[in-house]
């Protein structure tokens, strides 16, 4: 790499002549902070329309959570219509099969479109790719800024649908058609459509954030960071980007084949047509299961970043996690069908994809196995951040494991639409959303707010939500084992449901407790922001490069020159050294050994 | 067109580049997963071969070669940049986008003509299809004639951003190339 601090001029094409107006093109991005600073700062280019990349990566945080109550909010009516069938629900009132359909629809599309995604990739993605790399900002700020406020108009757009006529998409947030395809299968017509142009929007978004991810990983990394010196979590955020752009193609034609079939009148799903809807959900499946591996890996990278730093012992098996990684992208790609044993297609792809659902958590074994070797003989520090990423590596495995049990077809085609699913996916899923999100909140929090957060009122939050969240999901199997299908209004209708009516009780008044759990964070969160202790530049003693800017990093991050790099990410007790840890950008010299 | 070594290049340059092989590669998979449905769907059913008979191959012809004319000016575009040939830019981002247009025009004829025989999006599966994979790579060639018409107003003024052309050049071949593959499938395999 070796650029400067000071960009040189576009190097004109050979044989230019010189009387072309070929202007010297600064390029602001390499600016020594001392000439940005200088560039116009009202208050709406800092703090809404700004480019600065660890502003945005606040937006996408704030939409985020603010999400994350909404969805909260439609989960809540959901599970105690679950526990209190047709009761007066405080905060909403009575809910009706359609409005269900609707609610469930929407819980799923948000907590994954407008939480999870701009947790893992906006927020994290946005502000440590720069800041781990050694970069001012993106490749392309005004993109990148461009891309925030596409998801801030689709979530709009999304939360809008509630208020049309029709009310809000009602078919499954994976919109199986035809029941999406045609108005007449769910009585809502605009609510479906505003769903796909949420989605498009979207996709749109991230495309664009996975792109400029790419590039600027690729392009702007500081001088000596090679590719084996990156952080983990920077190559979990760039396989992620790659499963995305490579895996949302095929969706997106999809989607413009649904918005025609519904407004259009043509029949691409639609069977009495001569449409095939086993053709949706491939198209969705074969988006919706690397999607999981998209949310997973800067979880991930999260979790590994905090268990180097607090077990003070270098990542075991960094390459071997970085090849893990690739091949769980390449696999999760040729997966997606283990959605869809008892669908109707072919019996005989079961096996094929039984194989390959089974074979990709090898890969996903050996990263886990490398956390648990990065702990063993480590001298484990128990911070906030600490805790999270130790129980990440508890939920996700118990997660995981009911991930294999489904990915085998016999079991599967038993349990297929059932609770059990629900319970897997939520405790695999949340393992990484919850967790992991968790994870990397309160282990940057400093970086980015310049504070420190709340100890006590962290270890609390981690507890409560550690305990609800198991009497939440645990008993959830149970439920889905003794034959409750999912997506039903009233479980009461059933007589065969009756003995477990009281475990959806059970459930119902877990969900709340965790629930109200996560508002011991917002208070710690927004009190912090405003009157947390003031943090140091390095408070966890970590090596990676972020720590080495100011907390919080000015615009363009470091002062005049940017770090130069001399080792690897997770120097943490070298041997042979006095130090407990060498920082990345700390020259072999400079040792004082 | 020019294969420049990546590391010889200007940052600015070289970030554009790379970004959009990526939208390519993202690109590659919207069309490959529609031309993906199209081809299953055709073998799996009967009757599509007397539908795609009212297509007009002489037409699709006629278009490719549009197309494929415009791949060239485009590269010479860039071969003029490369001389810092300000006036040969200009012309040859002209023809590029007139060629384009010249594209749309045809297609627009074609769209207006199977309508006006009733045979619409919805008038059944290869319809669906026909609409929906032109109707999409219309929408690229639209998009790609607004970068270049953007290439156009900005050549006017000087070359300091030439680069540009062949970031743009890329995105154009890959257009022409979906086209390649469209034409074949629909018009030719009857």
């Amino acid at each position: 790499m070796g650029e400067g601090t000071v960009a040189s001029p576009v190097k004109p094409p050979q044989g230019i002549r010189p009387t072309m107006s070929h202007r010297a093109r600064v390029d602001p991005i390499r600016l020594p902070v001392a000439r940005t600073a200088h560039e116009d700062r009202s208050f709406w280019r800092t703090y809404i329309f700004s480019t600065d990349h660890k502003t945005i990566a606040k937006q996408y945080l704030f939409l985020a959570l603010f999400m994350a109550l909404l969805g909260g909010y439609l989960v809540y009516v959901m599970r105690w219509q679950l526990a209190f069938p047709d009761t007066s629900i405080p905060g909403f009132g009575f809910v009706g099969p359609e409005t269900y359909n609707a609610l469930t629809t929407n819980h799923g599309t948000i907590m994954v479109f407008f939480v999870a995604m701009p947790i893992l990739l906006g927020a994290f993605g946005n502000f440590l790719i720069p800041l781990m790399i050694g970069a001012r900002d993106m490749a392309f700020p005004r993109l990148n800024m461009l891309s925030f406020w596409i998801l801030f108009a689709s979530s709009l757009v999304i939360m809008s649908s509630f208020f049309v006529p029709g009310g809000a998409a009602a078919a499954g947030w994976t919109g199986y058609a035809p029941l999406s395809a045609r108005t007449e299968y769910t009585g809502v017509n605009w609510g479906i459509n505003l769903w796909l142009l949420a989605h498009a929007l979207e996709f749109a978004s991230f495309l664009m954030g996975g792109v400029n991810f790419l590039t600027t990983a690729i392009t702007m990394r500081a001088p000596g960071m090679t590719f084996f010196r990156l952080p983990l979590l920077v190559w979990q955020q760039m396989t992620a980007s790659v499963i995305f752009l490579l895996s949302v193609g095929p969706l997106i034609a999809g989607a413009v084949m649904l918005l025609m079939d519904r407004l259009l009148g043509t029949s691409f799903f639609v069977p009495e047509q001569g449409g095939d809807p086993l053709l949706w959900q491939h198209l969705f499946w074969f988006f919706g299961h690397p999607e999981v591996y998209v949310l997973l890996m800067p979880g991930l990278g999260a979790v590994l970043e905090v268990l180097a730093v607090f077990s003070r012992k270098s990542i075991f098996g960094y390459r071997w996690i970085i090849y893990s990684t690739i091949s769980v992208g390449f696999l999760s790609l040729i997966v997606w069908a283990h959605h869809m044993f008892i669908s109707g297609m072919d019996p005989r792809l079961a096996m094929p994809f039984s194989i390959t659902t089974i074979l990709i958590s090898v890969p996903i074994a050996l990263i886990v196995f490398s956390m648990i070797l990065t702990l063993w003989k480590g001298s484990i520090r128990f911070t906030p951040p600490m805790l999270w990423a130790l129980g990440f590596i508890v939920m996700f495995i118990l997660g995981g494991l009911t991930g294999i049990v489904l990915g085998s077809a016999p079991v599967n085609i038993q349990v297929h639409g059932t609770y059990f699913v629900v319970a897997h996916f939520h405790t695999v899923l949340l393992s990484v959303v919850i967790f992991g999100s968790f994870t990397g909140i309160y282990f940057w929090f400093p970086k980015m707010f310049g504070r420190m957060m709340n100890v006590p009122l962290s270890n609390l939050h981690f507890l409560l939500t550690l305990i609800f969240f198991n009497l939440t999901f645990f008993p959830m199997h149970a439920v889905g084992l003794a034959g409750m299908p999912r997506r039903i209004t009233n479980p009461l209708q059933y007589e065969f449901l009756q003995p477990v009516q009281s475990l959806n009780v059970y459930i119902t008044l877990s969900a709340l407790g965790l629930t109200l759990a996560q508002f011991l964070f917002l208070i710690n969160f927004v009190w912090s922001i405003v009157a947390g202790r003031k943090a140091e530049d390095n408070p966890w003693e970590s090596a990676t490069l972020e720590w080495t800017a100011p907390s919080p990093p000015p615009h363009g991050n470091w002062g005049d020159t940017i770090p130069t790099v001399y080792r690897g990410p997770y120097e943490y007790s070298p041997p042979g050294v006095r130090e407990d840890f060498l920082p990345q950008d700390l020259a072999p010299s400079a040792r004082s050994d | 067109m020019r294969m420049a070594v990546v590391s010889e290049q200007s940052a600015p340059a070289r970030r554009g580049k790379i970004a959009v092989w990526w939208l390519i590669a993202s690109e590659v998979m919207i069309f490959g997963g529609a031309l993906s449905c199209y081809i299953l769907a055709r073998t799996a059913g009967p009757g599509w071969s007397a539908e795609a008979a009212h297509l007009s191959a002489i037409l699709a012809t006629i278009n490719t070669f549009v197309l494929l004319t415009s791949s060239m000016t485009m590269a010479m575009a860039f071969a003029a940049y490369q001389k810092a040939d300000q006036r040969g830019v200009c012309r040859f981002l002209l023809c590029t986008i007139l060629l384009g247009l010249a594209f749309l025009g045809i297609k627009a004829y074609e769209y207006i003509s199977h309508i006006a025989d009733g045979l619409a999006p919805w008038s059944g599966s290869f319809w669906s299809f026909y609409y929906l994979l032109t109707g999409l790579h219309a929408l690229h060639v639209i998009a790609g004639i607004i970068v270049n018409i953007i290439l156009l107003l900005a050549a006017g003024k000087g070359l300091h951003t030439g680069y540009r052309i062949e970031i743009a050049g890329l995105y154009w071949h890959f257009v022409d190339i979906v086209w390649i593959f469209l034409f074949p499938l629909l018009y030719l395999s009857y």
